[in-house]
């Protein structure tokens, strides 16, 4: 049985092919990185994963499920969540109601249930905000916890998002350049969660990242793409010296 | 300034968070219980009109300020549920069964409404919704066998459970009744997942379905329920005015409407109350006013000029509304003289990611 599986996925707008026949597997417990030069298609791969293109070929396969005829939020319901390069948190509400969003999939209470406030929907909401306190303590968020978004720095936000991610308790994590943005002290920060994510709490990441230095740090395995194809697939050591790779992001010896 | 010390997480879920809101609520209560002993027949009228708009305002808050879906046709909804009511009662149904009928028909024309919503925006939405309305106003006043057209439907007082409310007083507590309960269930949804789910698709379309939303199912619901109470608002209006013809369900109606949550305060709760109250108090000022302008001044057409007047310098220079001014307010004297002018500016936001759709 396979974790999560790509296959020839390709899209194209127009004529402008953005990924093209791009096959990779994730191991259930891995940390796997896509890296490569920008508009290499990374982003755009994460945005196939989570339906919101939809493909033009190949498919997808999450626990052995095809997945490609899901609506979006129906990928949220089997346990892929996601994070954005450029952080799309909710501003206007608290870092705790955010995070509460993140518990969307795990609802169990009606409408009518709702409306009224039955002692069911109260039980659910304390058992929701328990799961979310422990996602605070986990990011060592809690001096945010009633922040509204819109005031914290960039570094929080970021952590913030990820914190969401990992409220909805996913089985896979998508994790769109989760250094962006941040000092060496934040990404070394990030650095170290990631590693807890996969430890402590098993979930697999699937991670898109320009820095090497958390790259190698914290993968497992990476592929290298460049204009929507795949350049070589390995070990972090075993890309970085991939003559292909430093070509395409270092151009031909003269 | 108050400090709230937070012991247990069953705190936060409380409506009232602390005792002096207990204190404040309570007293409004008590002062709206015993308004029909202390005011004139006319004032009491005027509650009355502040209620079943507070409902209407409540359904559009939830869907504008809530959800961040635009609609210029809730008066078709207001005209579904006086409709019904109407011919509901017209043929000996009583009331506790033909305010929920009005109720759930508007619903259903509320979903019907929203299907366009999973694929329009901002002002597209608004103009399908102002078709809705005109189609509506269109067929109330040609279906002349079933709506009397032109020359409307009668209603007769509210009988409920063998009494027949036909003073002011009772009718009133009926509407001061079901507007505490429109208010309760809007925040119970606000705090359970059905609303912070209506939230999350206000702010970010993408983020929201990326965490397990499923846009068609909330914004379609969104549209319901507010379409629900709007329906509920409309059949207590159709026996407040008791008589209802098409043109009390125009556009221009519609209008109205959307002022009461752009003036209240888009986004709060109160700003529903607020707006409903402001909307119906502002034509009476009008009319005093009037008594010290020249005549030229004060024509007809003074209401919707002031009314316009109005709606642009909320939109101008305080987009919070009245209920945005009053927290302004009331954090100034809490942290005098601290209070600096830029507090409740919207901080400007990093770029978001790529708008996908």
């Amino acid at each position: 049985m396979s974790f999560f599986k790509a296959e020839n996925l390709g899209i194209h707008f127009g004529g402008v092919v953005a990924v093209d026949k791009v096959s990779f597997e994730v191991k259930r417990g891995e940390c796997y990185t896509i890296i490569g030069p920008n508009g290499a298609g990374k982003t755009t791969i994460f945005n196939l994963i989570g339906l919101i293109y939809p493909a033009t070929s190949g498919k997808l396969f999450f626990e052995d499920r095809e997945i490609n005829d899901y609506s979006p939020h129906r990928v949220a319901d089997l346990g892929i969540a996601r994070t954005f390069q450029n952080i799309e948190l909710f501003e206007h509400a608290t870092v705790l109601q955010n995070l509460l969003i993140g518990r969307h999939r795990h609802r169990r209470t009606s409408l009518w249930q709702e409306l009224l406030f039955a002692p069911s929907v109260r039980r659910a909401e304390l058992a929701q905000r328990e799961a979310v306190e422990r996602v605070i303590d986990f990011l060592d968020l809690a001096k945010y916890r009633d922040n509204l978004v819109a005031g914290l720095p960039y570094g929080v936000r970021k952590v913030v998002e990820l914190g969401r991610a990992l409220a909805t308790e996913p089985k896979l994590l998508l994790l769109d350049e989760p250094s962006s943005g941040l000092n060496p002290e934040e990404t070394d920060d990030m650095a170290f969660w990631i590693e807890d994510i996969r430890r402590h709490l098993g979930v697999t990441v699937l991670m898109v990242e320009h820095d090497m230095n958390l790259v190698s740090r914290v993968s497992d395995r990476v592929l290298a793409l460049n204009m929507g194809t795949v350049l070589a697939e390995g070990t972090p050591a075993e890309v970085q010296a991939n003559p292909a790779v430093i070509e395409a992001y270092l151009g031909k010896a003269a | 300034m108050r400090f709230l010390f937070k012991t247990g997480y069953e705190q936060d879920l409380r409506l009232f968070k602390h005792g002096g809101q207990v204190f404040w609520y309570g007293l409004l209560t008590v002062l709206l219980l015993a308004a029909p002993f202390g005011v004139g027949e006319y004032a009491m009228s005027q509650l009355q009109f502040i209620c079943i708009y507070s409902i209407v305002g409540l359904g559009l808050m939830l869907l504008v300020g809530f959800t961040g879906q635009i609609s210029l046709g809730h008066a078709a909804f207001l005209a579904i549920g006086a409709y019904t009511e109407a011919l509901l009662q017209a043929k000996g149904t009583p009331f506790f069964v033909s305010l929920p009928c009005a109720a759930l028909l508007s619903a259903a024309a509320g979903w019907v409404v929203g299907l366009p919503a999973l694929r329009l925006k901002g002002i597209y939405l608004a103009i399908a919704t102002l078709a809705f309305n005109v189609i509506v106003e269109e067929v109330t006043t040609r279906w002349e066998s079933l709506t009397g057209g032109n020359s409307g439907l009668h209603l007769k007082p509210v009988e409920l459970f063998g009494v027949r409310l036909d003073d002011d007083t009772g009718f009133y507590y009926l509407c001061l009744g079901l507007t505490v309960l429109s208010i309760l269930a809007v925040m119970n949804l606000l705090r359970s997942p059905t609303g912070r789910a209506f939230v999350a698709i206000r702010d970010s379309e993408i983020s929201a379905s990326c965490m397990g939303v499923n846009l068609a199912t909330y914004k379609t619901m969104s549209f319901a329920i507010s379409a629900a109470l709007t329906g509920v608002a409309g059949a207590l209006y159709a026996h407040k005015v008791t008589f209802i013809t098409p043109e009390q369900f125009t556009l221009l109606q519609s209008i109205e409407l959307v002022t009461i949550v752009i003036l209240g305060g888009v986004g709060f709760v109160h700003g529903a109350v607020l707006g409903a109250a402001f909307l119906i108090v502002l034509p009476q000022l009008i009319s005093l006013a009037k008594d010290y302008l020249p005549n030229g001044v004060a024509g007809s057409g003074l209401q919707s000029v002031v009314f316009g007047l109005v709606l642009i310098v909320f939109i101008i220079f305080e987009p919070l509304g009245l209920y945005g001014r009053w927290l302004k307010l009331r954090t100034w004297f809490e942290l005098f003289p601290f209070y600096r002018r830029g507090m409740f500016r919207r901080q400007k936001s990093y770029m978001k990611s790529e708008r996908l759709r």
